[in-house]
């Protein structure tokens, strides 16, 4: 689909998502300005707490982001029982917006006020001013050319960095960008890189005009003054707006989860689904959770449910040793998940998705290959692709190589999972290890190879809920019951193609299935 | 002349400045200024000409010593009151850049919270006295005037709250010659219509000669000479001999008293 197509289809999402993306950066800017001008203020007074403030500042900026939310989702700072940052949202995301934005805006004001005329300020001190007078009246309004410089370069970046909130689901345009990276469809990162792209552009030109407007010789006109507090409340008022369009969720509602790869979001659609149908309860999705944040967002109580795979509950979360018996495994994680989170791991949904270790079509058949051990041989010469996931843990990349003695040409890339797929397709890599339920096997052509060996521990897809939430609401465990058994790999390979493939919603392909199985 | 004025509008009293690093700016300075008196500071760049004016509106105070303004020493003074009631006029004008002219000399009077139709009148009122038209000047900005120009709202806004004392840092130094020469005898005439204490400190000696009742010669933070126009002619201090060497033809620049 094109992107003016998908555009003109989908208008009032991309509006709302937009409105998010905007409240998101506006609230975090307005946040930034409240905290990073008083303390440029400060700097200028106490020179002596620059070296720590700005150096502070400046760290803050080079964490990347989602380490940033890796630190800030355990907390649980609350003001007045409302949870000002922790837990995975807006309020997390918002945070780091915030310390991001910090930088440019106290450097700023710092160097705004320190570059103000002494001429100026000598007049104003000897004429009888008091330090107040002085800074509201002279060296704030002289400084305010180069602050307005300083909010319009953490204006630019927080809208680029606004995208990434999407990973801990606080929305806005971000939810384009993973989508379309996990659907492996351009059209989708292009429409959210593309409004984001607008947003920054329309950001760097209105405050450019406001920095002109503000430069010193133009102010003091009561009109201008006049139309800056108008500029203001409209953009406090819009993006207020823009917050009570986007969320306004009534409480006591069932939170579906997911991680952030398709089979996850079909799978949350279908789970959400079936509760709705079956227990009229309201439910909240919040997919697209990257890492392991689903599992602590369902263990602090920020979801309800979501689908979790026995081996990698075993070995990435109870970090216990791979176990090749699939019965053994389940019982063994859903005592473990009971003692230690209070999660109950209901029925397995009927299918196994293990890791799929993939070769291109025609290389499999051009050099006869179909189990790992056949392939090991021709490693050398390959250069191989992981996910960050598969590189780091413990029934990944390390044991899997050491099993098998498997010796690359290089060091193997790490990139995004769904990545992985296209660079193996393009021959920039010559073996990626997959997942065994995806729709791309099959639509780029390529080859699983057997794992004779019997390597990897199973990893049966399986609802977890939490106990809480199961005592008071059993309905909800019985509707998760229901699904038991009623997915095979083949039924999940071929919803995951048809949204990987086909570009289709996965909210469709969900209700498709549970009305084919009688479900709904 | 050089004898202490009976009731003294500014005195110091052995007052001494030393800057944090232990370097002494000023020592032991002993100097009455009486009510209308125009008291010129003289000296080189660094002498300790701008530290003397300062410590009189207490935007320094004394390391030893005392400053006393109307009797009563400047420590003892709430500062913001003292410098709403003594002019300052510096170099370049410093009037703020973001204020229009009538901003800029309304600024003591509001500061003050004057009315505003009695501030309006006495910028309109201070404008003419410095020979700037009103309704050319009031609502342009200070960039949009010549340095001459600056110059003189710096003057009406020293003098808007009608201060006692009039404090004046080489406020025509950056002017070109001739501005300068016509600003310094309207500046005089100025002066002798309103009857202000004044110092005034300039590294000029003909402009010394012009504006001086008494002149101050500063060398090294220390008074190397005090006395009338006149007596600065023939003294024999070295340092005022050196200054009196830069007048060319001494004898036609000294004014009557």
């Amino acid at each position: 689909m094109s992107l003016w197509s998908y555009l003109v289809a989908n208008g009032p999402e991309v509006g709302a998502l937009t409105l998010e993306h905007l409240w998101l950066v506006g609230i975090s800017i307005g946040l930034a300005i409240l905290i990073g001008v008083p303390l440029g203020i400060l700097l200028t007074r106490r020179p002596a707490l620059s070296g720590p403030i700005l150096g502070g500042a400046s760290i803050a900026q080079t964490i990347p982001s989602l380490a940033l939310f890796g630190f800030l989702i355990p907390l649980n700072v609350t003001l007045f029982h409302w949870r000002l940052v922790g837990g995975i949202g807006q309020n997390t995301a918002i945070a780091v917006l915030v310390l991001y934005a910090l930088l440019p805006i106290i450097r700023n004001t710092y160097t705004g006020i320190v570059k103000v005329d002494p001429a100026a300020r000598e007049a104003g001190r000897a004429m009888g001013m008091t330090n107040r007078q002085l800074l509201l009246q002279v060296e704030l309004p002289l400084a305010l050319e180069i602050i307005i410089a300083g909010i319009r370069v953490a204006t630019v970046i927080t809208v680029g960095t606004a995208t990434i909130a999407a990973a801990i689901d606080a929305g806005g345009l971000g939810r384009y960008i993973f989508r379309g990276l996990r659907m492996n469809d351009n059209t989708l990162i292009m429409v959210g890189a593309l409004m984001a792209a607008l947003i920054a552009l329309a950001a760097d030109l209105g405050l450019g005009g406001f920095e002109r407007l503000f430069s010193p010789g133009r102010m003091a006109r009561k009109g201008t003054k006049w139309g800056i507090v108008g500029a203001i409340a409209l953009l406090v008022g819009g993006s207020w707006a823009a917050y009570a369009l986007t969320s306004g969720q009534a409480a006591k509602t069932i939170v579906v989860g997911s991680k952030d790869f398709t089979e996850q979001v079909i799978l949350g659609e279908i789970v959400a689904q079936e509760i709705e149908a079956t227990t009229k309860l309201p439910v909240r999705r919040r997919f697209d959770l990257g890492g392991n944040l689903a599992h602590e967002a369902l263990v602090s109580g920020e979801i309800d449910t979501y689908v979790e795979y026995t081996g990698t509950a075993l070995t990435a979360l109870l970090k216990e040793r791979p176990i090749k018996d699939p019965e053994e495994v389940y019982q063994l994680v859903k005592k473990d998940y009971a003692e230690r989170f209070h999660v109950d791991v209901t029925t397995p949904l009927g299918f196994n998705n293990t890791f799929a270790i993939l070769v291109r079509g025609d290389e499999a058949r051009s050099k006869h290959l179909k189990t790992i051990s056949q392939a090991a041989r021709y490693a050398p010469s390959w250069q191989a692709g992981f996910g960050q996931d598969f590189m780091s843990r413990p029934d990944g990349y390390p044991g899997f190589s050491a099993a098998y003695g498997l010796k690359f040409a290089a060091r193997p890339r790490e990139m995004d999972l769904a990545l992985t797929y296209r660079a193996l397709k393009d021959g920039q890599v010559d073996l990626i290890a997959g997942n065994s339920t995806d729709g791309l096997i099959s639509r780029f052509g390529l080859v699983q190879l057997e794992d004779d060996r019997h390597y990897f521990p199973p990893y049966d897809a399986v609802p977890v809920l939490r106990h809480a939430v199961a005592a008071r609401h059993p309905e909800v465990r019985k509707a998760l019951e229901r699904l038991g058994g009623r997915i095979s790999v083949d039924d999940m390979r071929g919803m995951n193609l048809a949204v990987d493939g086909e570009h289709r919603d996965p909210k469709d392909v969900a209700k498709e299935f549970l009305k084919r199985k009688g479900l709904i | 002349m050089s004898d202490p004025t009976p009731s003294p509008v500014i005195a110091f009293d052995h007052v001494s400045y030393r800057v944090a690093s232990g370097r002494t700016l000023l020592s032991d300075l002993t100097l009455n200024i009486g009510a209308g008196e125009t008291l010129v500071l003289l000296g080189r760049s660094g002498c300790g000409k701008t530290t003397t004016m300062r410590l009189i509106n207490r935007l320094l105070d004394p390391t030893s010593g005392q400053v006393r303004i109307d009797g009563i020493a400047t420590t003892d003074w709430d500062p913001y009151q003292l410098r709403r009631r003594i002019g300052y006029v510096i170099q370049e004008a410093g009037l703020f850049p973001h204020y229009t002219i009538e901003a800029n000399v309304a600024l003591v009077p509001r500061l003050l919270k004057w009315p505003e139709d009695r501030i309006k009148t006495r910028v309109a009122e201070m404008l003419e006295l410095v020979g700037l038209s009103v309704n050319e000047f009031a609502h342009r900005f200070p960039h949009e005037l010549s340095g001459g120009q600056r110059q003189r709202v710096g003057i009406a806004r020293a003098l808007a709250a009608d201060p006692p004392i009039m404090l004046l840092d080489e406020p025509f130094s950056a002017l070109d010659p001739i501005t300068r020469r016509s600003i310094q005898l309207e500046f005089k005439q100025l002066q002798q219509r309103l009857g202000k204490t004044m110092v005034f400190v300039t590294h000029d000696v003909r402009e010394a000669f012009i504006l001086a009742t008494r002149i101050g010669l500063l060398k090294d933070g220390r008074m190397a000479f005090l006395g009338r126009p006149a007596d600065f002619l023939t003294s024999e201090d070295p340092e005022a001999i050196a200054f009196v060497q830069c007048l060319e033809d001494p004898s036609t620049l000294v004014t009557a008293p």
